[in-house]
């Protein structure tokens, strides 16, 4: 394959709070390769988010990324100093958020808050930039973009703010687009002309994306590989027909399986038994442990004693499960001592 | 006739909050009536030389047939139209009281701008970066804010007079210095609760920095409370510049100033109430106005009335 993108390696954000170190992010490595789009799923609390705002280090006090690369063109991110990170944002790395409305500034026009996307970076004139702007609104494809330019945030639908808020992140045009859960907050009919509209510009200007939902079925339509996340690790990673056709990890089974289908009756939803475990106490072994019916059945004790690797099973195939791994040999001498 | 789309074009051209709120001023009554009185408070300012019959200073004693603190002669009242007329009487040095109110305004009204002014950017510079950057930065400033709180305002005022010397320059510094924690406290609660709003994170991702975002995202949503305090602070700093003047800190004799012309003659409260009763008006005209404005600002800028 070609050289990726964005290289993320073991990448650990750990968020320190009074009840103790919540490791959000534990051990994540990720690649994205040009062009591409990366979905991240896994329910909430999993570190979907958290490993996105990671890449961009907006993560906030207590959290702290505490270990790690984050390698994007050749540098590496977390070494970089405050300004060539501000750089790096929205410049060559953009990002969009799942609340369209409140992610744009309620007290400037949208023209103003585009335009200034130019100014900062570019040190463009207000008027050029301005100019700049009522294009970009116009290839997103919001109607009217002269006028709409001096619109207020509160003065547009989710759909249109979303659409604006495409329009500001890659203005620059990019070379990667994150894109945290952008659809969530939107109607369905909307969702897909959103969906349609990253698409269409990923086509475009070939920016990669990392698409982060927990809606699996966006994921299958838009995606070209997807990474599966649970409490702050990847189990899971496979190209997308590949995953949906032959998921290997048991959560990825559930997950695939508690999504309801149209047109089959079904009397409650599949869902997977349990909770996700505490993120400051976690236990050892594989994470997903206590709620995996695969270790109940097979009777591996290995599972809650030691963790797996991510590991191929098919090419581009990657999984964290002993069921598909050799069991390491016990050494019970070594385990039983004190 | 325009076409259909020029007009559709005209009107969907949207109101800035700024405007919105600007409307829902105009239907305040107590804005409506403050911001008169104030409009009024203001031409009396400018035009003072126009609307005064007297220079503020001049002693009429030698020139006219006025007696020491006359009271007023006002001629469709009934006074002899062969006297010269005073509407607010003669005080103690000879001089036009109504001349003397008419120039206080510009005192007062000077006095209220610039403490109010030099104590928003002082307490907008500390409260904002305070809130913005939190930690140790925060403590030692909000802590510092919080001593000066303590203190009742006009008696640290006197305090700081008493150090620096009186007059009026010093006088406002002191109040300047008085005022600007409230302001301090007002900017960082607002820029507390936004630097979490989502629109501050989705600037940071697209790469602006601290300053940026401090001044130019996160500032300009903190404005509407300051702007409430701001009315109200101009009244208060006012009202303490004539305390001030009145205890002889502030602005010095001769000067036309509310406060120095109460104090200079407050002796003779019974004798001549028409000395200390017109400049105790305007004082009480001045920040009633500032008052009935500051509220109907707080309501036309609460976000629980927007639609």
């Amino acid at each position: 394959m070609t050289q990726p993108l964005l290289d993320v390696r073991g990448l650990k954000t750990y968020f320190f709070t009074e009840d103790g170190v919540v490791k959000a992010v534990d051990g994540v490595d990720l690649q994205v390769y040009p062009g591409e789009i990366l979905g991240l799923v896994g329910e909430s609390g999993c570190g979907k988010s958290v490993t996105s705002f990671s890449i961009l280090r907006l993560v906030d006090e207590p959290g702290r990324i505490v270990e790690g690369q984050v390698w994007f063109e050749g540098q590496n991110l977390l070494a970089l100093d405050e300004a060539a990170m501000s750089h790096i944002r929205g410049n060559r790395i953009s990002m969009i958020f799942q609340q369209p409305k409140s992610s744009l500034n309620p007290v400037f026009s949208i023209g103003d808050q585009i335009a200034e996307v130019f100014q900062v970076h570019q040190g463009m004139k207000k008027k050029a930039a301005w100019a700049k702007a009522v294009e970009l609104l116009r290839l997103v494809g919001l109607p009217d973009p002269e006028s709409k330019a001096h619109a207020y945030p509160h003065q547009l639908s989710g759909g249109q703010a979303q659409r604006v808020m495409i329009a500001m992140a890659l203005a620059l045009r990019p070379k990667l687009l994150i894109a945290d859960e952008p659809t969530t907050a939107l109607d369905v009919t909307i969702q897909a002309q959103i969906m349609d509209l990253i698409l269409e510009l990923r086509e475009r200007f070939g920016t990669a994306v990392i698409l982060i939902s927990h809606d699996l079925g966006l994921i299958a339509e838009a995606a070209d590989r997807v990474a599966v996340m649970y409490a702050g690790r990847i189990v899971e990673q496979a190209p997308v027909r590949e995953l949906f056709a032959r998921p290997q990890h048991p959560y990825t089974q559930g997950l695939i399986a508690s999504v309801p289908v149209l047109g089959r009756r079904q009397e409650r939803l599949n869902t997977i038994p349990g909770t996700v475990p505490n993120l400051v106490n976690l236990p050892p072994g594989c994470r997903f442990a206590s709620r995996c019916q695969a270790r109940v059945e097979q009777q591996l004790e290995v599972c809650t004693q030691t963790e797996p690797d991510l590991l191929p099973v098919a090419e581009h195939h990657l999984v964290r499960c002993w069921l598909y791994q050799p069991q390491p040999q016990a050494t019970p001498a070594a385990e039983q001592t004190p | 006739m325009a076409t259909s789309s020029e007009v559709s074009a005209a009107e969907i051209r949207p109101a800035s909050l700024w405007r919105l709120t600007w409307r829902r001023l105009l239907r305040q009554r107590s804005a409506q009536v403050g911001g008169l009185i104030l409009l009024l408070l203001v031409l009396t300012a400018i035009f003072a030389p126009v609307i005064a019959p007297y220079d503020p200073l001049e002693v009429l004693i030698g020139k006219e047939d006025v007696r020491k603190r006359e009271a007023p002669c006002i001629h469709l009242l009934g006074c002899p139209p062969d006297k010269p007329q005073h509407i607010m009487g003669i005080d103690g040095n000879f001089r036009d009281v109504f001349s003397r109110v008419i120039y206080g305004t510009r005192v007062s009204l000077f006095v209220g701008f610039t403490t109010v002014t030099f104590a928003i950017i002082a307490g907008t510079l500390l409260g904002a970066i305070s809130g913005y950057a939190g930690g140790w930065v925060d403590n030692v400033i909000m802590r510092l804010m919080d001593v000066l709180m303590a203190f009742p305002s006009l008696l640290l005022a006197i305090a700081i007079v008493a150090v620096l010397g009186r007059g009026l320059q010093n006088a406002l510094l002191a109040i300047a210095i008085v005022s600007t924690p409230v302001y301090a406290r007002v900017v960082r609660a607002s820029v507390l609760s936004l630097k979490e709003r989502e629109f501050v994170q989705a600037s940071r991702a697209l790469g602006a920095g601290h300053a940026h975002i401090l001044l130019r995202r996160i500032l300009p949503n903190a404005l509407p409370p300051l702007i409430v305090q701001a009315t109200l602070g101009v009244a208060t700093a006012i009202l303490d510049a004539a305390a001030l003047s009145f205890l002889g800190l502030g602005a010095q004799p001769p000067t036309p100033e509310w406060g120095t012309m109460l104090g200079t003659e407050r002796n003779q409260v019974f004798t001549a109430p028409h000395l200390v009763f017109f400049p105790g008006l305007a004082i009480m005209i001045t920040v009633l106005a500032f008052n009935l404005l500051g509220d109907g600002l707080r309501d036309a800028l609460d976000p629980r009335l927007k639609q």
